[in-house]
């Protein structure tokens, strides 16, 4: 890391002014923050994401990630600043709410049953239903085409939806997971750490795949803290530092070393980098 | 910048050898050990294979078979109920004091011990789901103290450890249609209970692989937090499991009473284990989430088998326990290959 005068002030040449409302936005925040008791997490954080738009949030361990993430899935009510869905004011007092109007979540652990069958999976707590009364079943071979149908969508093709899920890898059951908040009936697909825990490789997997989620028209937030899985895909990206918003930025308006700079505090770095040298 | 890499997935698992989907089905291990065992005693006894030979290990089998489905289901939901046996005690003589002593009507006395059986089952679950503690320990407490009762209210109300003169209580015939009756079938004497085993692990199969509840009991018990975050009603699930294997183990319990017309304060009370080391043999995992009501149908028919084929071969009945844990271990290591082969990343 180089780049010894990097000043987060200067840095942020189209910053968006968070007073200014972005009418075409599915999802949107405006100063919002949360406090746990005495405990600011979050505070004065402005982003939007429309349709096809990538909005990435990155941040170190800490920075308040997984706080705005709590606040747009309904998981936890914010205790300031306006949160927007499709333009209306809500304050979201349950998962399901937000569920309802679109705001799909893909947590790190995916929900998902590793013993289960992919199809079992994909419509589990949703399970599609024939006949009536006593003899009213599960629509099995209705649930495995959709499936595989819906796979196939998202560019995922399985031989064989009766396998296990837990017998797949990491990027694909990442992929289940959002093409199943997709078929659902997703406008935006949150999306916490997709990348994390996965290899170059797959991370690149999941990747494509959310680039194909936007290409269908939905909003994605994609959370995470490596800059280099966010820059490819992102369109926007909202920079978390200890709780507040350093900046959010247009891709145009940022170059990949700038926000690897500005997340982990570039004097910070450089500091590192110094005591580092060989002597 | 586009994404350069995942046009193509090239880490797609590779397609399951044949004879390994069939492997991955629960039932296969405990459907090939009960097809050896039939063979084996057929061909080394006399009285295996006559009809009365078989209604005898039938009607054997269906006993703990009946219990063995239920607990595999609650199993499979990812809970264990070690009261299971004691039930089958406690139901039957809830029937038989008040009864025989109380002389109140007996299909009354059948609605009373199934209620009490289903508050059992519910109260299990409601601590269990309450507290988060697990439930072998809840059960194991539930399991004590039904043992204690049955022993200590059967002996201050009637003044001994069974319960005699079932047989002139008013209705007895009636209700023995229903659970202790039998009907001629192929030269054999089919009992009622063999009929109510088969019906139950029909219906228990129907229910796990055809319906959302069995799509949610196999949920709840392999990844519950999971379960919870996509809207399965984790609470009514396990509810409804841990009143299903109370119940059955009532219906048990009035298959005996009507079968022989007495019951003895201690009825029950050893089994419990037998029922789950049935499921267990029959491709139930110990951690829940996997298995199945056929299998542990078939691991009660090969206890049952067993239990009379050693019988039938006059030997020390004694082998009876060291089969069984051997069945046990073998059933574990199958189980554990079989869902390594399977290459779940659990």
């Amino acid at each position: 890391m180089t780049r010894s005068s990097l000043d987060p002030e200067q840095s942020r040449p189209e910053k968006s002014d968070p007073e200014q409302s972005r009418p075409e936005a599915i999802l949107e925040v405006r100063n919002i923050g949360k406090s746990y008791g005495s405990v600011r997490a979050l505070q004065g954080v402005s982003a939007a994401v429309g349709p096809g738009e990538v909005l990435c949030v990155l941040g170190d361990n800490g920075a308040g990630k997984s706080t705005f993430i709590k606040i747009l899935s309904g998981a936890h009510r914010h205790s300031e600043g306006t949160l927007l869905a499709f333009g209306v004011e809500r304050r979201f007092e349950h998962p399901r709410e937000a569920l309802d109007l679109g705001i799909a979540t893909v947590y790190q652990d995916l929900a998902v049953v590793p013993l289960m069958p992919v199809w079992r999976n994909f419509f589990l707590g949703s399970e599609l239903s024939r006949g009536r009364g006593p003899l009213r079943r599960l629509d099995v071979a209705g649930m495995r085409s959709t499936t595989k149908h819906e796979l196939a969508r998202m560019g995922i093709d399985l031989r064989d939806v009766d396998q296990p899920i837990g017998t797949l890898s990491g990027g694909e059951r990442q992929s289940v997971a959002i093409a199943r908040a997709v078929h659902f009936g997703a406008k935006v697909v949150i999306l916490d750490e997709p990348t994390s825990a996965l290899g170059v490789k797959q991370a690149g997997v999941v990747l494509s795949y959310i680039a194909r989620a936007r290409d269908r028209g939905l909003g994605v937030v994609f959370i995470t803290h490596n800059p280099h899985h966010a820059y490819p895909v992102g369109d926007r990206f909202l920079l978390l530092q200890r709780g507040t918003s350093v900046g959010d930025f247009a891709k145009s308006a940022i170059t990949i070393d700038e926000m690897t700079a500005l997340m982990a505090g570039g004097a910070e770095l450089e500091a590192l980098a110094h005591e580092l040298e060989r002597p | 910048m586009t994404v350069a890499v995942g046009a193509e997935i090239d880490e797609r698992p590779t397609r399951a050898h044949p004879l390994l989907t069939v492997l991955r089905r629960p039932e296969v291990g405990a459907l090939v050990a009960a097809v050896a065992i039939f063979l084996f005693f057929s061909l080394s006894t006399q009285a295996f294979l006559t009809p009365a030979g078989i209604s005898t290990w039938l009607y054997s089998a269906s006993l703990f078979g009946i219990m063995a489905v239920a607990v595999a289901l609650l199993m499979i939901g990812g809970e264990f109920d070690l009261s299971a046996g004691a039930m089958t005690g406690t139901t039957g003589l809830i029937v038989g004091v008040v009864t025989t002593q109380w002389g109140l009507n007996i299909w009354l006395a059948l609605v009373l011990a199934l209620v009490v059986a289903l508050s059992i089952g519910a109260g299990n679950a409601w601590v269990v789901m309450k507290t988060g503690l697990p439930s072998f320990i809840v059960t194991l407490a539930t399991f004590f103290i039904l043992q204690g009762c049955n022993l200590a209210l059967t002996k201050l109300i009637t003044g001994s450890v069974a319960i005699q003169g079932m047989g002139s209580v008013p209705g007895f015939d009636q209700v023995k249609v229903f659970f202790g009756s039998s009907f001629p079938f192929l030269g054999m004497d089919v009992k009622i209970s063999i009929v109510w085993w088969i019906a139950l692990t029909a219906l228990a199969t129907w229910v796990l692989l055809r319906t959302r509840p069995g799509n949610w009991i196999f949920a709840v018990g392999g990844q519950v937090t999971s379960s919870r975050q996509v809207g399965v009603p984790v609470l009514k699930v396990k509810l409804g499991l841990f009143m299903t294997t109370a119940g059955a183990g009532w219906l048990v319990g009035m298959l005996q009473l009507f079968d022989v017309s007495t019951v003895q304060a201690t009825t029950g009370v050893g089994q419990e284990f037998i029922y789950i080391i049935c499921a267990v043999v029959g491709g139930c995992l110990l951690t829940g989430g996997y298995g199945s009501a056929i299998g542990a149908a078939l691991g009660a028919l090969i206890y049952g088998m067993t239990l009379q084929g050693i019988v039938f071969a006059q030997w020390d009945n004694n082998w009876l326990k060291a089969f069984l844990g051997g069945m046990l271990l073998l059933a574990v290591l199958v189980n554990l290959l079989v869902r390594r082969q399977s290459g779940v990343r659990a």
